[in-house]
């Protein structure tokens, strides 16, 4: 039963790894960069948050709607100030604007926050549970899963229903000729990466409550961010929904084990997928 | 201009003076500073040495090959682990010992290539980056490399400590002077040139015969397993190893700075990077993290507004190459030193 328990952790888990790494995945499939920022913003807004409700005193909810859009402006300035000058020099200059800005906001953290690990109160929301059979799941780790699952098919209706996400459809299949078509692609790209960081954002704040975390965590969320993207396969939204369960079993599966084997299990599947399917479980055929 | 009367040149005098310049600074650190300066400031100079064996790799890769990698401490910790394992549990002496931990180091980049190289642009990074992740957990789990507390070095035992500080001085003196040759030679051979192909154009190095693939592997096993000797030093040096320390981020962190700073793409760069880089660490270590977020703008002003370091801006006012990489086309005739036209 034991075991049975760890998948239904896992798949809860999983949720909150395709929410992390929803925004990776969208932008690499609209612009073909890698943001490796992208933990350390998570982290970030969780800082954010922590400090809203601690010394702002606002309720936790508040606290989560301000950091979202609050985040998702950031993103969008970002995009327009720095990557976006980055990705005129070819693929190399946006990764590595990108580290350096990762290395600036770790680092600001540090010695804004100190490098203690903190965590955001939930109060019985932590501990509440439902009885499912003869399972207790917990009910924030549904509310976070559910968020995963929302944030991922919200954004795909989005890509997939309105003229913005044809827009950034079109970008991804041909940026050229989006361009001649009229689409304005420094206005597109920070759209996109505005939705990345903004959902990164909220994940970032279900990280907070759930775990323990340091200026530094960022750098584990970026790793389990990119193994949801690359085992679900690149390109693909629905595809890092999967990916993320599976990375999230892995994980769970894998501390049922031994404790210490939780991480490790979820790198060493990520590995087998890289060997055996390397295009992930639901590749959408794109050039990387 | 008939095809007889024009030249294709390599170098020139500028270059031979300005390598024997840096000739002699070598020289006047093997001979010279030892003698000269405290045994701390000797042992923090191996630091130096490290930074450029890693920021010459690393520029190696990012540089010629367009490989960007966070995973390259996984080296560091195997080079590290190694060569302690392998002169203490194993008995090797120090030097084989050392060599070793660097041939384990290539064989591990080899190997792991084959799973890392289905990965592009970012994703190769992150991808290197969990490889090391693993082998930082997995070797906590090794009992016989002491877990998650790490092992220390036995084998300088008895040895005194102005004898075993000179030891690793030379060493690593040595070792950053024959990483930095062997990366100008690969970059003169054929290899180099298809490297630098590469460098300008993949895709149409591709379509010229370039090994694009093999050139790629031959870089990454090569520049990890020089990596693997800059643990081994680290170690040496530490006299310890942990998989938190050894296996830490922090180290190609360092090697990415140091390049930037420095200047992607040249030889010459990393190195420069390289003293730079010690030289502040030296001096700002008091600023605890605000030195690492000024570090962090300093990356991302250089790449987006001078992308080829401090050592393009230098080259901008002296057009010198210490390491002659680039050909230029003139008319035959006696040696007219004009110093570098563009780059080719």
């Amino acid at each position: 039963m034991d075991w049975v328990g760890a998948v239904v952790q896992g798949i809860l888990l999983g949720g909150q790894y395709a929410l992390l790494a929803c925004g990776l995945s969208l932008v690499f499939g609209v612009m073909r960069i890698v943001n490796l920022a992208h933990g350390v913003l998570a982290v970030a807004a969780a800082y954010v948050v922590l400090w809203l409700t601690v010394e702002v005193s606002l309720p936790l909810l508040l606290g989560v709607v301000v950091v979202v859009p609050l985040f998702a402006a950031l993103g969008y300035a970002l995009q327009r100030g720095l990557l976006n000058r980055a990705l005129r020099q070819g693929e190399l200059s946006p990764l590595l604007v990108s580290f350096g800005i990762g290395v600036v906001l770790t680092n600001l953290l540090q010695e804004t926050f100190s490098a203690d690990t903190r965590s955001i109160a939930i109060g019985d929301l932590g501990t509440a549970g439902v009885s499912v059979g003869p399972l207790t799941v917990g009910v924030f780790a549904l509310v976070t899963c559910a968020a995963g699952v929302g944030v991922i098919a919200a954004v795909q209706l989005f890509l997939a229903r309105t003229r913005t996400g044809r827009a950034m459809r079109a970008t991804s299949d041909d940026p050229e000729t989006a361009q001649l078509m009229g689409i304005d692609q420094r206005h597109l790209y920070g759209l996109a990466t505005a939705i990345a960081v903004g959902t990164v954002a909220l994940a970032g704040a279900f990280v907070g409550m759930s775990t323990q975390f340091s200026p530094t965590y960022g750098d584990l969320v970026l790793i389990f961010a990119f193994e949801a993207v690359i085992i679900g396969g690149l390109g693909s939204l629905w595809g890092t929904l999967w990916g993320g369960l599976v990375l999230g079993v892995a994980q769970t599966v894998g501390s049922q084990l031994d404790p210490a084997y939780g991480v490790l299990a979820g790198h060493v599947v990520f590995l087998l997928v890289l060997l055996v399917r390397p295009s992930g479980l639901m590749p959408r055929t794109v050039t990387a | 201009m008939s095809a007889e009367a024009v030249e294709v040149r390599r170098g020139g005098r500028a270059s031979w003076v300005a390598l024997g310049a840096l000739g002699v600074v070598v020289v006047l650190l093997a001979v010279v500073v030892p003698y000269q300066v405290s045994l701390g400031t000797l042992s923090n100079l191996v630091g130096l040495f490290v930074l450029v064996i890693l920021g010459t790799t690393w520029n190696l890769m990012a540089g010629y090959a367009g490989m960007v990698s966070i995973g390259q401490q996984a080296f560091i910790g195997i080079g590290g682990y190694g060569v302690i394992h392998l002169s203490d549990a194993v008995g090797l002496p120090l030097l084989a010992a050392v060599g070793a931990a660097a041939v384990l180091s290539g064989l591990v980049a080899w190997a792991t290539s084959f799973l890392v190289f289905r990965l592009a642009g970012g994703y190769f990074a992150i991808g290197t980056w969990v490889v090391a992740e693993v082998l930082k957990l997995v070797t906590g789990q090794v009992d016989a490399l002491g877990g998650g507390s790490g092992l220390s070095l036995l084998a300088f035992r008895g040895t005194d400590r102005v004898t075993r500080v000179a030891t690793v001085y030379w060493l690593g003196l040595a070792l950053a002077v024959l990483v930095v040759l062997a990366a100008y030679l690969l970059m003169r051979s054929r290899t180099g040139l298809g490297l630098t192909a590469l460098r300008d154009d993949p895709t149409a190095a591709a379509g010229l015969g370039v090994p694009v693939t093999r050139a790629k592997r031959v870089v990454y096993v090569g520049s990890s397993a020089a990596v693997g000797l800059a643990g081994a030093l680290t170690a040496l040096t530490t006299l310890r190893v942990t998989p938190e320390s050894v296996f830490s981020v922090q180290f190609t962190a360092a090697m990415i700075f140091v390049v930037l700073i420095g200047g992607i793409g040249t030889i010459e760069g990393p190195i420069l990077g390289a003293v730079v880089y010690f030289l502040l660490e030296d001096r700002l270590a008091d600023l605890g993290a605000w030195y690492l977020v000024v570090l962090g703008l300093v990356a991302v002003v250089v790449v987006l507004v001078a992308p080829r370091g401090l050592w393009g801006l230098l080259t901008r006012v002296a057009p010198i190459e210490v390491f002659p990489l680039s050909h230029r086309v003139g008319p035959r005739g006696p040696v007219r030193d004009a110093g570098l036209p563009s780059r080719t």
